[in-house]
């Protein structure tokens, strides 16, 4: 057969044929509309009435946005300029209430002349977080990162900045009495440097600032607590939470862990009487009841009550967050550090937790933004938050009453873009780790 | 933050369980401000400005108290205070006297250990419906939906209102007054209850306040005065008396206009005794004796207040009906000043 080739067909193609394209349901546009939105009754259905929403919604709205008004002075004004430009019975977005109140939901009553102070901390927080979040960064930054909370307590309620100082040398001082007692024995030593740092600051610190405020005045002008609100309230708030909660959910989580009765009792006393009581009960307590029990004439900050029991809440819950990932890790994990020698911070800080960590991250986030957003509800303690509380006041201007939608966008995307932006980094975070091990 | 009050405050914490101390006045006096509970916003009577200066018809019961007793009306610290939170920090020490539109009620006087030291305003609970549903009259209100906020007297008072003239209506239930004008105004309810008061500050702020009507009937007393801690009846005094030297100083004609004036001596042996220029009314009270001048300076007299927050020069548009003075078939009584 092998001669019948050439002679026995009449006809053989010598050149390829030139490629085609694609038919027109396989390619392009048709073919995503196809695969995805229309690939079988169902689901073509869905995509009508999901289609048929999106339209009922924008041809809803789209109006009232497209007839924004930037430039009044008060929502009747608003409403004039709408009856103006776009006729009788139309109706529209009135943004200039943001335009006239933006910086009362930003930072409150903080007194305009100061807003620097509280922009320069915002701006430092991120330097101060960049070493702790992403890698590259000098492991100098870190040392700023330590002293950053000082800083930023300082810029923001102003005064003196003697006290800070003093609760850094405290600090420092029980650094010291630990180094010295260490050769002693570390439970001695743990013991001996809380003692030193608790008694220096309690009896040290107020007269050795005043004392070198004498000496070397050196202050900005102080700002009460009752300034504070809107987004700033909030951000210090949510900050403040996230920064001391993390490592006391890490204290409980081990703790619970524990196998010393009293350490795990504790924990899981407090982790289960946190989680079962709402928010909003502790935010009580922190205004209302803490006050009965102080001596008269305290004044403990209300910021500084309600941050301490944000916390407190929010560290119950990572505890638990925690404890899953603690939970997931194979037996074998312990095993290993227990068989290197490693002792139980040794074996906790460098096999244990970045491993259940990075397993919690998902959930510590969600936590986060759980309470990022909780934060709005100080409103009820007579805070200024910004959902509610500023927008409550800036409708009891009678230049703004009647006012509902506009507020509660521009606070939801502001909220939006802050707690986006935690999830985004989560999820990089959780790449960045991925061992592909399991 | 004051930190070293903050240390101190931790080496307390357990120490001692305090008891806010009786004498408010030295409390006030050493620490040269005022604390005044207020709303945290409410047209008209208490509202901070673009640049959170506070003012309204409580915010002046605050101003009055604080230059009577401080000499000067910008001394106050204003706690603005949620329905919920208002009471307890009162009685808790957080607060020195609460301005806050709250109605004196026998259990709150008695039993949450309250006392109201006068009424500012005698406000009651009416009823809001588009003028389009015909409706003319509280008694037509058959079998109505009624948008009434959670949690207040006015809902109280709407349950009694209606089991009272046997009809039935359909409660719908807001959170706040902003979120009860949203709901009438899309339809939800045929009517919106709250203070008369409310609204007509509420009617004043709608697109088309002409397509609306307040219906006639008040279904309730809802006397809004200052309120001060139970146990100090000096605080008290002061309060009292500053609120009615306030209504007083109205009644005889005395304005911050002619303030200065009359204060230099007057033929009238009541308004010399109130301003300090005859007796030794402020050594009783343990105030100086110009402390009823100081006060009516803060922000002027009753009527002048009444005319600059809510009256019927301001949008709000309330005229004085039961807040005028006796004189002219109101309600406003001071006692005499001797």
């Amino acid at each position: 057969m092998s001669d019948t080739h050439a002679q026995t067909v009449a006809y053989v193609r010598d050149t390829m044929l030139p490629e085609q394209p694609a038919p027109a349901t396989e390619a392009g546009a048709i073919k995503w509309l196809r695969e995805n939105l229309f690939s079988g009754p169902l689901n073509t259905f869905l995509t009508i009435a999901g289609v048929l929403v999106v339209y009922a919604m924008v041809s809803h709205y789209f109006a009232w946005f497209a007839h924004s008004v930037w430039n009044a002075n008060s929502l009747a004004e608003c409403r004039t300029i709408i009856t103006e430009r776009w006729g009788e019975g139309a109706t529209g977005a009135c943004w200039s209430v943001i335009r006239e109140r933006w910086h009362q939901y930003l930072f409150g009553f903080y007194p305009p002349e100061l807003y620097w102070r509280p922009i320069l901390v915002f701006v430092l927080l991120f330097v101060a977080l960049a070493p702790v979040l992403f890698q590259g960064f000098a492991r100098q930054l870190l040392l700023f990162s330590v002293f950053y909370p000082f800083l930023a307590i300082w810029l923001l309620w102003g005064g003196s900045i003697w006290p800070e100082v003093m609760i850094i040398l405290g600090a420092v001082a029980g650094y010291v009495a630990f180094r010295v007692i260490e050769p002693r024995g570390d439970t001695l030593a743990i013991i001996c440097g809380i003692l030193v740092t608790i008694l220096f600051w309690a009896w040290l610190s107020g007269p050795l600032s005043g004392m070198i405020q004498s000496v070397l005045p050196f202050r900005i002008t102080p700002v009460s607590s009752e300034k504070f609100g809107g987004f700033l309230l909030a951000v210090t708030l949510g900050v403040g939470g996230i920064v001391m909660s993390l490592p006391l959910g890490i204290m409980l989580a081990l703790g619970r862990q524990s196998d010393m009765f009293l350490i795990k009792t504790l924990s899981v006393c407090f982790i289960e009487f946190i989680r079962g009581v709402p928010l909003i009960t502790l935010l009580f307590v922190a205004s209302l009841l803490l006050n009965y029990f102080l001596p008269p004439g305290t004044n403990f900050d209300i910021i500084l009550r309600v941050m301490i029991l944000v916390t407190l809440f929010a560290a119950a819950y990572i505890a638990e967050v925690i404890r899953g990932g603690l939970a997931a890790l194979p037996r074998g994990q312990y095993e290993a550090a227990d068989a290197l020698g490693l002792d139980y911070w040794k074996a906790q800080r460098l096999i244990i937790l970045p491993q259940a960590l990075k397993i919690s991250i998902p959930g510590i986030v969600s936590t986060f933004i759980g309470m990022f957003k909780d934060t709005t509800l100080v409103v009820f303690v007579g805070l200024f938050d910004p959902l509610k509380g500023i927008s409550d006041f800036v409708r009891a201007d009678f230049a703004w009453k009647g006012i509902y939608w506009e507020p509660y966008i521009f606070v939801g995307a502001i909220f939006f873009l802050f707690n986006f932006s935690m999830s985004r980094y989560s999820m990089y975070l959780e790449n960045k780790l991925k061992r592909d091990h399991r | 933050m004051t930190k070293s009050v903050f240390f101190g405050t931790l080496t307390a914490v357990g120490l001692a369980a305090g008891i806010a101390s009786a004498a408010t006045l030295d409390d006030v006096k050493a620490r040269g401000e005022l604390n005044c509970g207020v709303n945290t916003g409410l047209v008209g009577f208490a509202a901070p400005d673009a640049n959170g200066n506070w003012s309204g018809f409580d915010v002046a019961v605050c101003k009055a108290v604080a230059a009577a007793v401080l000499g000067d009306p910008a001394k106050v610290k204003y706690v603005p205070t949620t329905g919920q939170t208002r009471f307890t920090a009162l009685s808790s020490g957080e607060i020195d006297v609460l301005s806050r539109n709250s109605t004196w009620t026998f259990s709150r006087d008695t039993d949450l250990k309250l006392d109201f030291v006068g009424v500012n305003y005698y406000d009651g609970q009416g009823f809001m419906v588009r003028k389009d549903l015909g409706v003319t009259s509280a008694k037509e209100l058959d079998g109505a939906t009624i948008c009434i906020q959670t949690g207040t007297t006015t809902e109280l008072n709407l349950a009694d209102y209606f089991k009272a003239n046997n009809m039935s209506y359909q409660p719908i239930a807001i959170d706040t007054n902003a979120e009860g004008e949203q709901q009438y105004l899309a339809g939800a309810c045929d009517a919106y209850t709250t203070d008369a008061s409310g609204l007509a500050a509420t009617r004043a702020a709608f697109a088309d306040p002409e397509n609306h009507i307040i219906l006639p009937e008040i279904i309730s007393k809802e006397p809004l005065g200052p309120a001060v801690r139970h146990g100090d009846s000096e605080w008290g005094d002061i309060v009292r008396w500053t609120l009615y030297a306030l209504i007083a100083a109205e009644e005889y004609g005395v304005t911050s206009a002619n303030i200065d004036e009359l204060s230099k001596g007057t033929d009238n042996p009541e308004i010399n005794r109130l301003l300090g220029v005859e007796g030794e009314l402020g050594a009783m009270i343990g105030l100086s004796n110009d402390w009823a001048k100081n006060a009516i300076k803060a922000s002027g007299n009753y009527g002048e207040i009444f005319a600059a927050t809510i009256g019927e020069s301001t949008p709000i548009g309330l005229a004085r009906g039961l807040n005028a003075q006796w004189t002219q078939g109101g309600l406003l009584y001071a006692p005499p000043f001797r």
